[in-house]
């Protein structure tokens, strides 16, 4: 049996990993990614707690979290495409205000 | 406790008149605004003879009718009590009476005015304070009434507020009022701190109940409470008001700064005589103040030439043989002088509207004369009131002049002193007004392009009503009407009563008014061109009467301009450049620094506002987790007290 706390270092590297992302990359598109990359990383804490304490309210979370990612996902991409159109350019850096 | 006197409608009738006019007066038809002005100080009159009939009939004095707890604080309980006892009684019927004639007679004096509605709820919220004012059981409500008329009177005095001197003469009545309603509310403060009361009977009672009490905070009770008297009833140093007074319309002169409003110090002095009694310094100070207002007032009066100015400084002199009275503990025969100087002086005042009235706004005496023959009423009812201020028997001042005059002459040889200030200024007050009857009633007439014509009757029928109580109003004597008041004013302690001395006193008063009267008659009859002569003659103390003293000169060099000038400083610079410019340019400055600088949080940088968001998620976590408690602890810090 893989202990607890390996299923916890991993939900924290992968968040970690969306933190630092999500700071440093230009891309809006890897950005977004980086969003979903903490989102799992949530998720695999909420269902290795589930399993662990054999509770079924973390998985529900997790399907809400997914739900919520999946309709993010849909919004966030139609806008950023609505700005690639306009601005010709996805790098956070140069959408640095909100007008058009 | 006798509660059906129902003492509250005597207020509440003119309170509901001023309410009635003063809200819908600007629509209401002139007759309806007319007949609601005349029966609200009408139906106060009934209400004051039908509670004087009540008690006279056998019901014990005082009547104290209590509407509830006012303050309930601590200690301090006040209560909202009126006070019906035969101080009252008197005051009230002159109030309600004489109020009610000078209603009528405004009605025809003011019948042209645009804001005839308005005077009418002046009028009106005068009469509610004035009663208010009298009826008071205790000082605060005394207090209430007390700067109600001086509300009132500020409103009438500016009621033609469109003329600058008019609205002027407003704000100094109220300010100079406000020097002596301080000196009030100090003497309310500290009969407050020294009897835990404000009601009169409790006062006296625990006055009666120490007698070792005296002097000391006594006499300064007393002072403080006369100064405020002094700033009511136009007496030194405070009497500058009154002569400005005369802006306002003539009725309001003769009502509110003759007759009733200008009485309350007296008032107020009889109303607290326990206190006065106890502290005979403050009578010697009372004493003096009025005999001296008496003389100078009455100097000032030779000279005027203006009618109504002429009448406010002999109003200024006459409420001085008031304070005179009650300076020599002798209150019932100020109060008696009270009472037929409301009669005369109103009526002086009323004849005078009426020659104004006439003669189409003058009021400069040097162009009336032979007046005697267009206005034969007026002329004749002003007769009586001149003899009945020159104090010829046997006309209604003669008694309570004379009262006055003898309670003074029986106080020891200060009390000569005073009688004889006195007596001179009645042969000054013989003069000055058989001066003002000459110039305005006889001769020819001095400007014949006016012609002037006799007032309407509702002007003459208050003018006749108010001449025969001058001549019957003092027919009681002052003894009697001593005896009805003594209860409520105690009586005087040296009754010694000499007729023969009184007698001759009284022939000597008589002799001085007739001096008086000559020298006027060979004045201002028998040679016009004289009194010219005689002023160029002794063209300095003249110029000096004329100018009044230069007391209006002093006081605003003295108090008037630099209090002006301090509040020029306050307002430039502590106000405006201090506080409105030093605030405003810090708020300012402020904003906008702080706006500088943190509008560099606010990039837009997409990045920048996800590495605060992780930051602050960071630090919340760190807060949350780490056991900081522990951690202090390790550190030899510790929170609380009680922690480990």
């Amino acid at each position: 049996m893989i202990p607890l706390s390996w299923y916890l270092l991993l939900s924290a590297a992968l968040f970690s990993l969306g933190v630092v992302g999500f700071l440093i990359k230009r891309n809006l598109i890897t950005v977004f990614m980086s969003i979903e990359l903490m989102l799992n990383g949530v998720n695999l804490s909420f269902v290795t707690f589930a399993h662990q304490w054999h509770l079924v309210k973390g998985q529900i979370f997790v399907f809400f979290v997914m739900v919520v990612a999946a309709a993010e996902a849909a919004v966030g991409l139609a806008i950023i495409i609505a700005i690639f159109r306009t601005r010709s350019t996805l790098a956070v850096d140069r959408i640095a205000l909100m007008k058009l | 406790m006798n509660g059906h006197l129902y003492l509250w409608l005597i207020p509440v009738l003119p309170f509901a008149g001023f309410l009635l006019n003063g809200i819908f007066g600007a629509r209401l038809p002139k007759g309806l605004v007319t007949a609601i002005a005349l029966l609200a100080p009408l139906g106060a009159l009934g209400v004051v003879v039908n509670a004087a009939m009540a008690v006279s009939g056998g019901s014990a004095l005082p009547v104290v009718e209590n509407y509830g707890a006012w303050i309930n604080a601590g200690s301090l309980h006040v209560d909202f009590s009126f006070v019906l006892d035969q101080l009252s009684i008197v005051m009230l019927l002159v109030i309600t009476g004489v109020g009610f004639l000078i209603h009528i007679y405004s009605a025809g004096y003011m019948a042209h005015e645009k804001g005839y509605w308005r005077y009418f709820a002046y009028l009106n919220l005068f009469l509610f304070f004035m009663t208010v004012l009298v009826l008071a059981g205790n000082a605060l409500v005394m207090f209430v009434g007390w700067e109600g008329v001086g509300l009132a009177s500020y409103l009438l005095i500016g009621f033609w507020f469109q003329k600058t001197s008019a609205a002027d003469a407003g704000k100094k009545a109220f300010v100079v009022n406000r020097i002596g309603d301080f000196g009030f509310l100090i003497g309310i403060f500290l009969l407050l701190g020294t009897f835990g009361t404000l009601t009169f009977t409790d006062i006296a009672a625990k006055l009666a109940a120490s007698p070792g009490m005296q002097g000391g905070i006594v006499t300064t009770i007393a002072l403080c409470l006369l100064l405020g008297a002094t700033g009511k009833s136009a007496q030194l140093p405070l009497y500058v008001w009154l002569p400005d007074a005369m802006e306002g319309p003539t009725p309001v002169s003769a009502l509110i700064h003759a007759a009733t409003m200008v009485t309350a110090g007296v008032y107020m002095i009889a109303r607290t005589h326990a206190i006065y009694d106890r502290s005979p310094f403050a009578m010697m100070v009372v004493a003096i103040v009025g005999a001296a207002t008496a003389l100078f007032a009455a100097t000032i009066a030779l000279v005027q030439t203006d009618i109504k100015r002429v009448l406010a400084y002999s109003t200024v002199s006459q409420l001085g043989y008031m304070f005179l009275g009650c300076g020599v503990a002798a209150y019932s025969a100020a109060i008696f002088h009270l009472m037929t100087h409301a009669f005369f002086k109103a009526l002086l005042f009323l004849a005078a509207g009426a020659v104004i009235h006439g003669m189409g706004g003058e009021q400069d005496l040097r162009k009336m004369g032979g007046l005697r023959k267009h206005m034969p009423i007026t002329f004749w009812t002003m007769t009586v009131a001149v003899f009945t201020i020159a104090g010829f028997p046997p006309l209604a001042a003669f008694f309570s002049k004379d009262a006055i005059l003898y309670a003074a002459f029986l106080q020891g040889t200060s009390g000569k002193v005073l009688w004889f200030v006195g007596l001179f200024t009645a042969l000054l007050t013989a003069f000055y007004m058989f001066r003002l009857w000459y110039l305005a009633f006889l001769g020819k007439p001095r400007s014949p392009e006016v012609h002037a014509h006799e007032s309407p009757w509702s002007m003459l029928g208050p003018l006749v009503i108010l001449a025969v109580l001058s001549v019957g109003g003092g027919w009681m004597g002052a003894g009697r009407f001593g005896d009805f008041l003594s209860p409520a004013v105690g009586t005087k302690t040296v009754e010694a009563a000499n007729s023969q001395l009184e007698l001759i006193l009284s022939i000597v008063a008589v002799v001085t008014a007739l001096i008086g009267w000559f020298i006027a008659d060979r004045l201002y009859r028998a040679k016009p061109e004289r009194p010219e002569a005689l002023a160029a003659a002794v063209s300095g103390p003249y110029t000096v009467l004329v100018h009044k003293y230069w007391v209006d000169e002093l006081y605003g060099a003295v108090i008037v301009k630099p209090i002006f000038a301090i509040s020029r400083f306050v307002l430039e610079w502590v106000v405006e450049f201090a506080i409105l410019g030093g605030a405003a340019w810090l708020l300012a400055g402020s904003a906008s620094f702080g706006g500088a600088l943190l509008q560099r949080w606010q990039s837009g940088n997409l990045r920048s506002y996800a590495a605060w968001l992780a930051a602050g998620a960071a630090a919340l976590l760190l807060f949350a987790l780490v056991p900081w408690t522990s951690v202090l602890a390790d550190m030899g810090i510790h929170l609380n007290a009680a922690g480990h």
